[in-house]
């Protein structure tokens, strides 16, 4: 129960990180564009918080690294998204007419919209594997397998956002979906008190 | 980009080629020569060209999503139905002073719209440089004093005009392809944008979907927008529709009395196009309202309906 709650966080993290980055092209390009430009910028703030945000979440494994922890970096990564839907439009507003390049107008839409909850996210994968590992000998072994949780989580969030839940909900519906499955697992992780196997 | 002539549905290549035939007399597939070709950001740039015709294309198998094309021995002939049907608009604002044309491809509408309206001012956006470079090189495009060519995404340049409160007294929508449609480009808050862009009396036209689920979800979404609109049929889709009040169909005969002469140069008669002009709607109006939220154009349009 232990390690699985540990996947499942990790997997829909990846899954939530993918989601969040296409629905971004999305939310984007009514005042960008969809050009090049605009996916490179997106492209770009995704990767640099997300390798922020696996130093960081590595470095917080340091000290008194816990399951409830783990459950609560996945709560503020939703609630880190919840400006998104506040505040987006508006912002995006003001930036493109602010800033008429496409592509350094989307790069600070990008980062200020979404760097927050993709640093976040991008901080439970190493913290997941510090949960998971006991000794040096199976490190590799549980590190692949949480790479591979997360980033089958990531393909399918891919493909389920952009295959299917465009095609019947709209972005912020999909965008309060994942809210939702945030908080249910979070809460349930951190209100169920799992003891480590080890 | 530019709207691509859907001569047939995309599978369909042995019948899309009998009517091939039919659509560019002596376009025989098999004297079809690749005369040049670039990748561009966004895709591949080719050029075709045959004893009688050469044409822009997207995809290889260019007898399906042809771009442009002109013909070689008289260029200022328009072989693409779609484009005839695009200068319907000019029936119901017959000498606008301000154009905006979203998607380049071959150039040939601005090309056509410069020789028939020498004094308008024709604004051009375009996203991909190569398409631009590839219409001056093969489809004698060239800007001019009053033709000017922006390298922009069409929507972020909708908005820019926007807030220089800039009016246009027609725009026309050219931006789809039979593969790829900028979804951010079909949908109510854009379409309002570019309503909010016409001048009074201003007339938007689109080229777009025959076929497919997006037919209805794009009819009931310019119907949101527009209110009623002419709706022009062929294997392609014209929609015409007005910023204010849509002129009449006596109205729109009238004007086009004025084209006679200079369509036949084209290779058609006004009359032939104001044939296909449609009020009636022939589609499901409870299909969903794209909006910037909501626009599987994409999705939509790979679905039967």
């Amino acid at each position: 129960m232990y390690r699985a709650s540990l996947y499942l966080i990790a997997g829909w993290s990846g899954f939530f990180v993918m989601a969040i980055e296409l629905l971004a092209g999305r939310l984007l390009a009514p005042y960008f564009g969809s050009s090049i430009y605009v996916w490179g910028a997106i492209i770009t703030v995704f990767m640099l918080a997300l390798s922020l945000g696996y130093l960081a979440g590595g470095r917080a494994s340091l000290s008194a690294p816990s399951l409830r922890r783990l459950a609560i970096l996945l709560l503020i990564a939703a609630a880190a998204t919840v400006p998104v839907l506040l505040f987006g439009d508006p912002l995006l507003e003001r930036l493109s007419s602010a800033l008429g390049d496409p592509r350094f107008g989307s790069l600070l839409s990008a980062a200020l919209l979404f760097f927050l909850p993709t640093f976040v996210s991008g901080m439970i994968s190493p913290y997941a594997v510090r949960l998971l590992v006991d000794d040096r000998a199976s490190a590799g072994h549980h590190a692949g397998k949480l790479y591979f949780v997360s980033t089958f989580g990531s393909a399918a969030g891919t493909i389920l956002t952009s295959f299917y839940l465009v095609l019947y909900l709209e972005v912020n519906q999909i965008v309060l979906l994942m809210l939702g499955v945030s908080l249910a697992l979070g809460i349930l992780t951190c209100w169920i008190p799992f003891e480590a196997e080890a | 980009m530019s709207g691509c002539a859907r001569s047939a549905p995309r599978a369909a290549y042995a019948l899309c080629s009998a009517l091939l035939a039919c659509v560019l007399p002596g376009a025989a597939l098999a004297q079809q020569q690749l005369i040049h070709e670039e990748r561009s950001l966004y895709r591949q740039v080719l050029v075709y060209e045959d004893a009688d015709s050469r044409c822009l294309c997207f995809t290889r198998q260019c007898f399906v999503g042809r771009q442009s094309c002109i013909d070689l021995k008289r260029p200022d002939r328009l072989l693409f139905e779609y484009t005839q049907m695009m200068l319907g608009a000019l029936y119901l604002n017959p000498d606008p002073d301000r154009i905006l044309i979203i998607g380049l491809g071959g150039g040939t509408l601005p090309r056509t719209l410069r020789a028939l309206l020498p004094n308008a001012t024709i604004d051009v956006v375009e996203i991909d440089p190569a398409v631009l470079r590839v219409a001056q090189d093969y489809f004698g495009f060239h800007a001019d004093a009053l033709m000017h060519v922006i390298e922009e995404d069409g929507r972020a340049y909708v908005r820019r005009a926007l807030r220089g409160e800039q009016r246009y007294a027609l725009i026309m929508l050219d931006a789809y392809d039979h593969q790829y449609i900028p979804e951010h480009m079909l949908t109510r808050e854009f379409l309002e944008e570019v309503r909010s862009l016409l001048a009074p009396g201003g007339i938007v036209a689109a080229n777009t979907f025959s076929s497919s689920r997006l037919y209805d979800s794009e009819s009931v979404t310019y119907r949101s927008v527009f209110g009623e609109f002419y709706n022009l049929k062929s294997s392609n889709r014209v929609i015409l529709a007005s910023a204010t009040s849509l002129p009449t169909l006596a109205q729109a005969s009238g004007n086009s009395r004025r084209f006679v002469a200079a369509f036949s140069k084209l290779g058609f008669t006004p009359q032939s196009v104001l044939g296909r002009f449609n009020t009636g709607s022939d589609w499901d109006v409870r299909a969903r309202i794209l909006t910037d939220q909501y626009s599987p154009a994409n999705l939509l349009n790979g679905t039967s309906r």
